[in-house]
């Protein structure tokens, strides 16, 4: 009996996982590198130990409270039933067909097209669109990204990208602490010097590292939450046209930008943006646009592909 | 959903729990005798019309098997599509048979996980509108109430006296923010029109 259309992707499924795996050494590296640092010294490690907690607090205050920062942060507000009943109607569906606790929902009263979902859990999650998403989608197109952010819900996006932000966050604590104490530390034997020199190179190399890998973990996260949000609605075709329309109308707002900017062009020889090198991919958080339609357009066809 | 498949970002599909609905004739009854609720003879199963032909063969083929219950595809303004089927409102055992024949061809076909609801419509004398509603998901019921000519407004009292009344026949929604509102679903009152935008 067949459960699913759909065949499993297992190519992303295990570059995820490869993704997951490096930064866990990498993680591995760093707790290493402190180790031999401080081991020999309980009073070092004590103050290592209270160092990285601060931060890892923040990061953990961060997560804790995602929900109410990113919708401060938006400027987006909670709405009920009453006041968003399409909206609300359209998350309890998809919520009872995908089985999940609903999220609380919000609207973010902007013109730019977009959506996000945030929460440390799925019983704490929100799923927040802007005024000028429903302006631009059509309601099966708003649904279709309300299934992308759900899937991000289902997933625990926001738990597992914090996590794997802490590599990077300690790195670079590592980094400047042993900066400043080598910049401190004129009277210290040449050992100690040599042993601060390397914390800096393997905190740079590890904060580097950790940064190009969590870019490319939230790249994968973003194609796995197309791909469920697509195969819960059965209608990648919905989530293909969102994507493209927003992603238009994205394109189109920095260029009003730039006209703004026109008088300054005389200044240009040549506009430095228009010969873009593929370097900028390796930073961006989200996949390029054709590699999202791609996968959708392959799942797409799965469907229409006879029993 | 496991640890391992959070961090793989892989959510699997959720299966739909097909044979829970056979308590349905038991709870009729059960209504029948201490609310005064009688079934219209009316049932649907909503699901999600997946794009692409072999969706479309098989809601084809559905009207065809299930010729005998006058089966009427409705898509509703949410965009989802209800196949009501109609039988004698006496008969609550083979319209719950035909349910399940819609559901299993789904399931079957692979595309269980489409599967979102089914309904059963109920009436007392006065006129009142009731629906009893499956939870594919979840293999469980709960009673869905709206108020007659109030615009998307339920009758929450009725619901939890309806839940009272069959709790000790069908497996009932524990967590009531489960129970959403199915306005618009074909066989209970005409929905009303919808703000647009």
């Amino acid at each position: 009996m067949a459960s699913t259309r759909f065949r499993p992707d297992r190519g992303l499924s295990f570059r995820m996982g490869l993704t997951l795996v490096l930064l866990l050494l990498l993680y591995l590296v760093l707790a290493g590198v402190v180790w031999w640092i401080f081991g020999g010294d309980a009073g070092g490690t004590g103050a290592a130990v209270i160092a990285f907690v601060l931060p890892l607090g923040l990061l953990w205050g961060q997560w804790y409270f995602s929900d109410r920062l990113a919708l401060a942060g938006m400027r987006a507000r909670e709405v009920t039933p009453e006041e968003a009943p399409q909206l609300h109607a359209m998350v309890d569906r998809l919520c009872a067909l995908a089985d999940m606790p609903k999220p609380r929902v919000a609207v973010a009263d902007t013109d730019l097209p977009n959506a996000f979902a945030t929460g440390r859990s799925p019983d704490r999650a929100v799923v927040a669109v802007t005024t000028g998403l429903g302006r631009r989608l059509t309601d099966a197109e708003l649904e279709a990204v309300l299934s992308h952010e759900l899937s991000h819900v289902a997933h625990r996006d926001v738990t597992v990208m914090t996590v794997a932000s802490s590599v990077g966050v300690l790195a670079g604590l590592l980094m400047r602490s042993a900066l400043w104490s080598s910049m401190g530390g004129r009277g210290r034997d040449q050992n100690t010097g040599l042993i601060l020199l390397v914390a800096t190179l393997v905190g740079i190399v590890v904060y580097a590292v950790s940064f190009l890998l969590t870019r490319v973990l939230s790249r994968y996260r973003e194609l796995a939450a197309d791909r469920a949000g697509a195969i819960l609605t059965g209608q990648p075709a919905h989530l293909m046209s969102a994507l493209t329309k927003i992603s238009g109308d994205m394109a189109r707002i920095p260029e009003r930008d730039l006209r703004a900017a026109e008088p300054y062009n005389a200044f240009f020889i040549y506009p430095a943006f228009t010969d873009k090198v593929d370097f900028a991919s390796l930073f961006a958080s989200h996949p390029p646009l054709e590699k999202r339609l791609e996968q959708l357009a392959r799942l797409s066809r799965e469907l229409g592909q006879p029993g | 959903m496991g640890l391992f498949d959070s961090l793989l970002g892989r959510s699997k599909p959720k299966r739909p729990q097909l044979d829970a609905l056979f308590v349905l004739p038991t709870a009729a009854l059960t209504l029948e005798t201490a609310a005064g609720f009688t079934p219209t003879g009316i049932g649907s199963v909503c699901y999600r019309e997946a794009e692409g032909a072999p969706f479309e063969q098989i809601q084809a083929q559905l009207e065809q098997l299930l010729a005998g219950a006058s089966p009427e595809r409705v898509r509703d303004s949410y965009g989802w599509t209800w196949l009501v089927l109609r039988r004698e409102p006496s008969d609550v055992a083979g319209l719950v048979t035909e349910l399940h024949a819609v559901n299993s061809t789904l399931e079957l076909e692979g595309f269980g996980p489409a599967l979102l609801c089914s309904l059963i419509g109920f009436a007392d004398a006065s006129g009142r509108r009731l629906a009893l509603v499956y939870l594919y998901k979840r293999g469980t019921f709960y009673p869905f109430a709206p108020v007659p000519g109030a615009e998307q407004k339920r009758d929450n009292a009725l619901e939890l006296q309806i839940r009272a009344v069959v709790g000790g026949d069908l497996p009932i929604e524990p967590d009531v923010s489960r129970w959403f509102p199915v306005w618009g679903a074909p066989g209970l009152d005409a929905p009303p029109a919808l703000p647009s935008g």
